[in-house]
């Protein structure tokens, strides 16, 4: 099933439960964000974009990837909207469109032998698509 | 029967005529008609024409909320001769025709509506009401810029009036502020000489370093127990040298004038134009009232003010009038720890910023940086901290601050002016600039001043060696922002009061979720309270700027002077009653009275066999009783009783109700 | 003696042991016994943050359930895990929704989940323990040295939920820290995140996010730095690695059990005095 347009934006609110429309536009999220030079669509732009009911460019483009899921948008949001929880739907909605959704890392990055196993749970928790 | 159209505010919704046509075959209905604007002269022409042809003994009139215009009725069918309380109002326009979309539902509940109230008219009776006196003095609570204007307006019309204030001097807020929007005028060059008028007028006195302890009574007649905390300095002694203040030897204290940001000694007068510019001892530093040791004030005191054995004291006084002007407080920033304020002196609040600028501050107006006394050349001021915020979050507040964007303008401006090679950034989510010549005001900092206007909250304020790392994101560039500032000044929300909350208790005044003080209207009666007798006067009513809060001030001190200048007052008819035969005496009515107006007297009943005896019976002070009604719902006898809404006439609305109803 | 359920973790039964062993030994010495729950389950490393998963939080209702039925504490040492576990608790209680799929999918596996207490083991030490008493335990004070605390975001966000502290102002590893008799630096980024698992497809990013950390709290004076999970740890001493100098200039990350362990006495003086 492909999800897009106003539909999409109701996958996303139903799945992350924040009300995006209590969103102000302060941009305290995307001013707390640490990964904001990574992502072409930065956390502000999440809460404007599925408030609008055109999101469709989010599920294009890999910004959702780039969030290191650290929460102080949400906590920063002084409107509760919670900018992670809607990156993570993205992830979610992705992750479930095709059965087979997988992650797998380069091999190199096991080389040090030090890699928490907590690490690579994670990621395959966030990254799988 | 009377039905209003509203325009098509009811008629929009409900059939009126077939509200008219249904009611006409209701028992006891001789006439009925509807008209466009019931409340306007022509309208009150029919009702009063009717009443005049048919000779009708009450009327019902359909139309909006009783707030709304009962008053007006009741004072046409009074001009025609009908008691005023033969007049009963069915509200089918709140309560019906703009909570409905469906015409016929709407139209079959305002006949209902219609009908509950013919059921109470049929049992309703004249009311006549009381009479009372009125003190004609004023109390205004609060000696800021709010409560100075109130009452200097009211002294202007020759009244006595009271400030209370609970710091050692009047000034408030204002006191403390450098420059004022949007024309950069000195605020104490503003402020001082209606300090000292206000010390002056004849008809004004200042009670200083006073709370009020209890308030007692109604409109036109309370009574309120002043509490003049102990100061140590006899007032009318004490010249204001400040001689003693120069030799106490406890200097370390964080002045409260200056925020902290300097030191005063134990015994101290707050700040140079303080009226009355009498000294104060602060018993929690004063070395002599702790452990009886020093007495250094009292030996240099040539006038003999020092008076260690002073004891608060309660006065007790007779006002016609209270005037609240609590005013406001910036929130703690506590729960704001992004902003660093714990870990860097230079994160400072705008009020902090105030003192910085100002001549009569720590710096003597040379703008530094608090932590090393240098001059900043990057200033960021973040606006909207705490304000518009989620309130289940808990960490601030719901509504706009609404003098922030200004008086960030102003401190940018203050700040270029210093030092036009700074560097000086405003991050804001909007600017908001309704109000004369606001907008102009804040064009100039950006267009003339060069002030950067950036929208985007700022997200953490990273202290960084000496400087201020202030992380945001230019919301319209779509970039983030990493900028070193050397200081950083935050736009804190503002609150009502602490005190306000005791004192709205005390009075029967009720507040918003807020905390701030309600309005009777708020278009229409913005300056009383709810609570005869009590107005509102400046931010203690919410968030408002100078001007506005001295037009409020002016406001309230005319419906003073209104109220001051009636010989008599007219109660409310409508008023708790109490069945004797059927009171137990068992206290419960008086306990819930809010207004103290319910007594209990021994009486002789006749009891079978032709004997008497004596039994406790609740009376109610009519003068007193504001017709609340919260005796009548306590009642366990069914005793009490509230004249206008006796409980037959309830019962007789609920039965006409429940008959037509499907 | 307390006896509380004990939730380790993966990571702490291989790559983590410091953390697992001294926490455990610590205890004991401080009259907790730490009974590691039986057969459980990885938490999944990340809470799923959103309304309608349900599977992949069933491991953390396992967990607390166990804990129930034990009616003792669920205490968890890794940062990870105890955000999972916490959350799942705040949904089993909030979210009726959820807690009736759970019920559905586990029956009576489930079983008083939602009635588990829940700590991590500085809560523990803090709210169990106190902080006085650890002091009082102290055989070997870590005098001298400035220990820079490093929350990252588990163990403080969402600030609503996990209530373990201020989240933007924390105090509870610092105030650990004193205990302990050294001295701990209050630096800004300590709250700020290290990179996390991005690592694995943001590399350079990552390394960045942990050497701002490192530089913030080596300006504010840190001899060490003191983490309580696994991946932060690893992801500070990959940046640190990453950084110019020798290692003789760069800050030691370590588990604030081993200083726990060094305090106490049970572990070989290295980053004490």
């Amino acid at each position: 099933m492909e999800c897009k347009g106003e539909a999409l934006c109701a996958e996303v609110i139903r799945i992350s439960a924040s009300d995006v429309g209590k969103c102000m536009r302060c941009g305290k999220c995307s001013a707390s964000c640490p990964s904001y030079d990574e992502m072409e669509y930065h956390p502000h732009e999440f809460a404007y974009m599925v408030s609008s009911g055109d999101a469709d460019a989010l599920l294009e483009s890999d910004s959702a990837y780039k969030c290191v899921s650290c929460l102080t948008c949400s906590e920063r949001c002084p409107c509760g909207v919670a900018p992670s929880r809607l990156v993570e739907a993205f992830r979610i909605i992705k992750a479930r469109e095709r059965s087979n959704a997988a992650f797998a890392p380069e091999r190199s990055v096991f080389d040090d032998g030090e890699i928490p196993g907590q690490a690579l749970v994670s990621a395959f928790r966030k990254f799988s698509k | 029967m009377f039905v209003c159209h509203c325009g098509t505010n009811i008629a929009g919704t409900v059939d009126v005529e077939a509200v008219a046509d249904a009611m006409k075959s209701e028992s006891g209905v001789v006439y009925s008609a509807t008209y466009q604007y019931m409340c306007s002269q022509s309208g009150q022409d029919i009702i009063k024409k009717a009443i005049r042809d048919y000779e009708l003994g009450g009327i019902v009139v359909c139309s909006c909320s009783p707030r709304m215009h009962e008053a007006t009725f009741r004072k046409a069918a009074s001009s025609v001769g009908m008691n005023p309380y033969m007049v009963e109002i069915a509200n089918i326009r709140e309560q019906c025709s703009w909570v409905h979309k469906n015409r016929e539902d709407a139209t079959s509940k305002a006949i209902t509506l219609a009908r509950a109230a013919v059921a109470k008219l049929k049992l309703n009776f004249p009311l006549t009401p009381g009479e009372s006196g009125v003190t004609k003095r004023a109390l205004v609570i609060g000696g800021g810029i709010a409560g100075i204007q109130t009452a200097l307006d009211i002294a202007d019309a020759g009244y006595k009036v009271d400030i209370v204030e609970k710091s050692p001097t009047i000034g408030g807020k204002m006191a403390q502020l450098d420059k004022t929007f949007p024309t950069l005028d000195c605020a104490a060059c503003i402020l001082t000489p209606k300090m000292v008028d206000a010390a002056q007028n004849e008809n004004i006195r200042i009670f200083s370093y006073s709370e009020v302890e209890s308030v007692s009574g109604y409109v036109g007649n309370f009574t309120v127990t002043v509490k003049k905390k102990a100061r140590y300095v006899k007032e009318d002694v004490c010249t204001g040298c400040g001689l003693c203040t120069e030799k106490c030897p406890r200097k370390k204290i964080p002045s409260e004038f200056n925020l902290g940001m300097d030191n005063r000694s134990a015994v101290y007068i707050p700040f140079a134009q303080a009226v009355p510019k009498v000294a104060v001892i602060d018993s929690e530093h004063c070395m002599m009232l702790k452990e009886n040791k020093c007495g250094v004030c009292s030996k240099v005191c040539t006038a003999g003010a020092i008076d260690y054995t002073q004891k608060d004291e309660y006065i007790e006084e007779k006002y016609g009038a209270i005037v609240v002007a609590t005013g406001y407080e910036p929130i703690s920033l506590e729960r704001f720890g992004e902003y660093a304020r714990g870990m860097s002196p230079d994160v400072i609040t705008s009020l902090e910023f105030e003192r910085l600028t100002s001549a009569a501050g720590p710096t003597h107006g040379k703008l530094v940086r608090p932590s090393d006394k240098m001059k900043p050349n990057t200033v960021v001021f973040v606006q909207c901290v705490g304000s518009r915020c989620e309130p289940s979050l808990g960490k601030g507040k719901e509504y706009c601050s609404k003098i922030c964007c200004m008086y960030t303008a102003k401190h940018a401006m203050l700040t270029k002016e210093k030092y036009p090679d700074a560097e000086v950034y405003v991050f804001y989510i909007d600017v908001r600039t309704p109000g004369k010549n606001f907008d102009e005001f804040y064009r100039r900092a950006a267009e003339e001043y060069g002030v950067k206007y950036i929208k985007g909250m700022v997200g953490k304020i990273t202290p960084d060696g000496e400087r201020l790392n202030v992380s945001a994101s230019d919301l319209i560039c779509r970039k983030k922002l990493e900028i070193k500032a050397d200081l950083v000044v935050l736009a804190a929300a503002i609150e009502p009061s602490p005190t306000a909350r005791a004192l709205a208790t005390k009075l029967a005044s009720s507040m918003d979720t807020n905390g701030f003080f309600t309005e009777a209207h708020p278009k229409l009666r913005p300056v009383e309270s709810p609570t005869a007798g009590v107005f509102l006067s400046g931010a203690c009513q919410g968030p408002r700027d100078i001007p506005e809060t001295v037009a409020q001030a002016g406001a309230a001190a005319a419906k003073v002077i209104g109220l001051l200048s009636k010989e008599r007052l007219t109660a409310n008819p409508c008023v708790a009653v109490c069945d004797e035969e059927m009171c137990s005496g068992c206290s419960v009515c008086g306990n819930v009275c809010p207004y103290g107006a319910i007594t209990y007297v021994e009486k002789e009943f006749r009891v079978p066999g032709g004997r008497t005896k004596a039994r406790r019976v609740a009376s109610v002070n009519e003068a007193v009783c504001q017709g609340c009604g919260c005796c009548a719902v306590a009642c366990m006898s069914g005793a009490m009783e509230l004249k206008g809404f006796m409980s037959s006439q309830i019962m007789a609305e609920v039965d006409a109700i429940c008959r037509t109803s499907r | 003696m307390v006896k509380v359920s004990y939730y380790p973790g993966c990571t702490l039964k291989n790559k983590a042991k410091e953390l697992d062993k001294y926490a455990v030994r610590c205890a004991e010495i401080l009259g907790v016994e730490m009974e590691e729950i039986e057969n459980w389950q990885c938490c999944g490393g990340v809470f799923c943050d959103s309304s309608d998963e349900v599977a992949t939080k069933l491991s953390a209702v396992r967990a607390l359930a166990c804990a129930a039925r034990r009616k003792t504490p669920l205490v968890t040492v890794c940062t990870a895990c105890h955000n999972v576990i916490k959350r799942t608790l705040h949904a089993l209680r909030y979210d009726a929704v959820f807690s009736e799929r759970v019920r559905n999918y586990l029956g009576d596996e489930a079983k008083g989940a939602e009635n588990a207490e829940v700590y991590h083991y500085l809560e523990l030490l803090r709210d169990v323990v106190g902080f006085e008493t650890l002091k009082g335990k102290v055989v070997n004070e870590l005098k001298g040295k400035r220990v820079a605390a490093y929350y990252g975001c588990l163990f403080l966000r969402p600030g609503s939920v996990m209530q373990t502290d201020d989240a933007e102002d924390p105090r509870i590893m610092e105030s650990f820290i004193k205990s302990l008799g050294a001295e701990p630096v209050i630096y800004p980024m300590r709250n700020e995140c290290c990179g996390a698992y991005t690592f694995f497809e943001e590399k350079e990013a990552a390394l960045k996010k942990g050497a701002a950390v490192l530089k913030s709290a080596e300006n504010f004076g840190a001899d060490l730095i003191a983490a309580a999970c696994p991946l932060c740890r690893y992801n500070l001493e990959s940046s640190s690695k990453s950084l110019p100098g020798g290692a003789e200039k760069k800050l030691p990350v370590v588990y604030f059990t081993e200083l726990l362990a060094e305090a106490l006495g049970v572990k070989e003086a290295r980053y004490g005095m």
